[in-house]
């Protein structure tokens, strides 16, 4: 129904109101909501979104703009530059500009590098989310396409703020294998839990690349699923507590996952610690006997010499 | 701005009517009342037949609504984003006629510069958010819908999942056509949640006819019904009526 917007390499789009311009590079992506390109501004590369509807430009710039605001030094989202309209062959089409993030969605991130960056990367995300909460905003729609690693320094962004919803009000967009009510878990009422159940959906969705239907009874088939696979099974009580909406706050997950992160590695190193402190004690051991020893031949020659010399006295 | 009620029919269909007055003519007597009609058409095995398709789109466009298309799969989640799209458009129309009286002039919020259009769009999210909404849902129960109707069901609870989110109120009735006896049969009377769908709604045997527009007819009664009754006991009735979108 929404056909995505065709536009050849090289054209120019130019705004209305604020006569910045930018030559187009590539398409990126499509969506229900619109077009985005890469495009050139002044030597900078930067991402373009085109709508028919100039209400989704409209929210999703407000969104991006309080996302500023939150965040500061690390944002989640991408920057917002610019917003406006572009006359082109007698239409109006609304657009904005904003930061355009380089790097591999998570899929390809983790199928490079392996899934053991999978925590670390869940670690930043939490982390970024709890600000947002903090700010009086959950995310709503949080996916694996949405979300991108960033070449070195890695660190995990999210692409598309068209779910961002203010703290209390109804999701805006969501998308069903992510989403609490589709499981029967949960109301789409905009809480900080919102977003951590979509967090656990997201480390599933990482060990079940092709997702999965919804049969009857959401988190039994949830639970079962977790426990079928051995290594998704490992981070079955920080998924359950976030599926079941345990969790009222980002830190609070994020905590369990740093415990987790900090057990494994203390598990995988747990037989050379061992062998180590073993030798320490059997050293230690040696040494011990060696001092009884020398203490018994010490007090042997006391006892000795003041018996040798009470002997003498008695003779003379 | 007093928050004041959106009133929508939600149409489910797959096909064409074949019995009493044009639904389109119908749709646009609904619209000059104040309600929007929206129409998802469920798509059988791929197809749907043009006719089927220009009547769907016809009726949405009459009524000052949205239509789409579907498969059975993708029912839930098109049927809460066409309902809250709607409201967008409507309430959009009713800020975009507030305006006109401010600024007295004939302007839209597309014509406005994009900061000032932020802030409008930020007085709609809340009306979205606040305004009430009442519902009539009219499922075309005729013979090719049997087997989509546990899904349509599963795509009604879903609506209301995502509506009871907001802080406005909300009030479904939920009507199917054909009915027994008449052209329509009522399985919910008003209520606020639809978890109540009764199950003769998978059970419902399905007739012949498809008597589309006198089911829209029915309706909008339902709505006058409710009015009146309301009437009673709230004397202000304020209703959004959007003139243009």
């Amino acid at each position: 129904m929404k056909n995505p917007f065709e536009i050849a390499t090289g054209t120019v789009v130019s705004g209305k109101w604020h006569k910045n311009s930018y030559r187009i590079i590539k398409r990126l992506g499509h969506g229900a909501n619109g077009t985005v390109f890469l495009a050139d501004s002044k030597g900078k590369k930067v991402a373009l979104k085109m709508s028919r509807e100039a209400r989704i430009i409209t929210s999703e710039t407000n969104v991006l703009k309080s996302f500023a605001k939150a965040q500061g030094k690390r944002p989640l989202g991408p920057s917002l530059f610019d917003v406006d309209d572009w006359e082109h062959q007698g239409q109006v089409i609304p657009f904005y500009v904003m930061e355009y993030i380089e790097g591999d969605t998570l899929f390809h991130f983790l199928e490079r590098r392996g899934r053991t960056w999978l925590p670390v990367l869940i670690l930043q995300l939490l982390e970024d989310l709890a600000a947002l909460h903090k700010m009086g905003w959950v995310f709503g729609d949080l996916k694996p396409e949405n979300m991108i690693v960033t070449p070195p320094p890695h660190r995990i962004r999210c692409i598309d703020v068209g779910g961002a919803t203010k703290i209390s009000r109804a999701i805006k967009e969501y998308t069903e294998f992510f989403d609490r009510g589709y499981w029967g878990l949960g109301t789409r009422k905009a809480e900080p839990s919102y977003d951590l159940f979509a967090v656990a959906m997201v480390i599933i969705n990482c060990y079940y690349p092709g997702r999965f239907q919804k049969k009857e009874g959401g988190l039994n088939q949830l639970n079962h699923m977790i426990r079928k696979h051995l290594e998704l099974k490992k981070y079955a009580e920080i998924l359950n507590k976030a599926i079941t909406g345990k969790y009222q706050r980002a830190t609070e997950m994020r905590h369990d996952v740093l415990l987790f992160i900090q057990n494994k590695a203390f598990l995988a190193n747990k037989s050379s610690y061992n062998r180590y402190q073993t030798q320490k004690k059997i050293r230690s051991k040696k040494r011990k006997q060696i001092w009884s020893v020398l203490e018994t031949i010490f007090i042997l020659t006391v006892i000795g010499f003041l018996y040798f010399a009470y002997f003498l006295e008695k003779m003379m | 701005m007093k928050t004041g009620t959106v009133r929508q029919i939600l149409l489910i269909t797959d096909g064409c009517s074949n019995y009493g007055e044009d639904p389109q003519v119908v749709a646009a007597f609904a619209k000059e009342q104040g309600i929007t009609v929206n129409v998802i058409g469920v798509m059988q095995n791929d197809i749907i037949d043009e006719r089927a398709r220009d009547e769907i789109e016809g009726i949405a466009t009459q009524g000052g609504g949205i239509s789409q298309i579907v498969y059975t799969e993708v029912l839930s989640q098109t049927v809460q984003m066409v309902t809250r799209q709607a409201m967008t458009q409507t309430l959009q129309g009713i800020v975009n006629q507030e305006l006109k009286q401010i600024l007295n002039k004939d302007i839209t919020i597309e014509e406005l510069p994009p900061e000032q259009r932020g802030e409008i769009m930020e007085v709609v999210d809340e009306l979205n958010e606040t305004v009430d909404l009442e519902v009539v849902i009219l499922v075309d129960t005729s013979a090719s819908m049997t087997k989509k109707l546990p899904t349509v069901k599963e795509a009604l609870l879903d609506l209301s999942l995502s509506l009871s989110a907001r802080a406005g109120n909300n009030q479904f009735s939920l009507l199917v056509f054909p009915g027994k006896k008449k052209h329509v049969e009522k399985l919910l009377d008003w209520s606020p949640r639809l978890d109540t769908i009764p199950d003769v709604f998978a059970k419902l045997i399905p007739g012949g006819m498809t008597p589309t527009g006198p089911a829209l007819q029915e309706a909008i009664q339902y709505f006058h019904e409710k009015r009146s009754f309301f009437g009673l006991l709230k004397r202000s009735d304020d209703s959004y009526h959007e003139e243009s979108v």
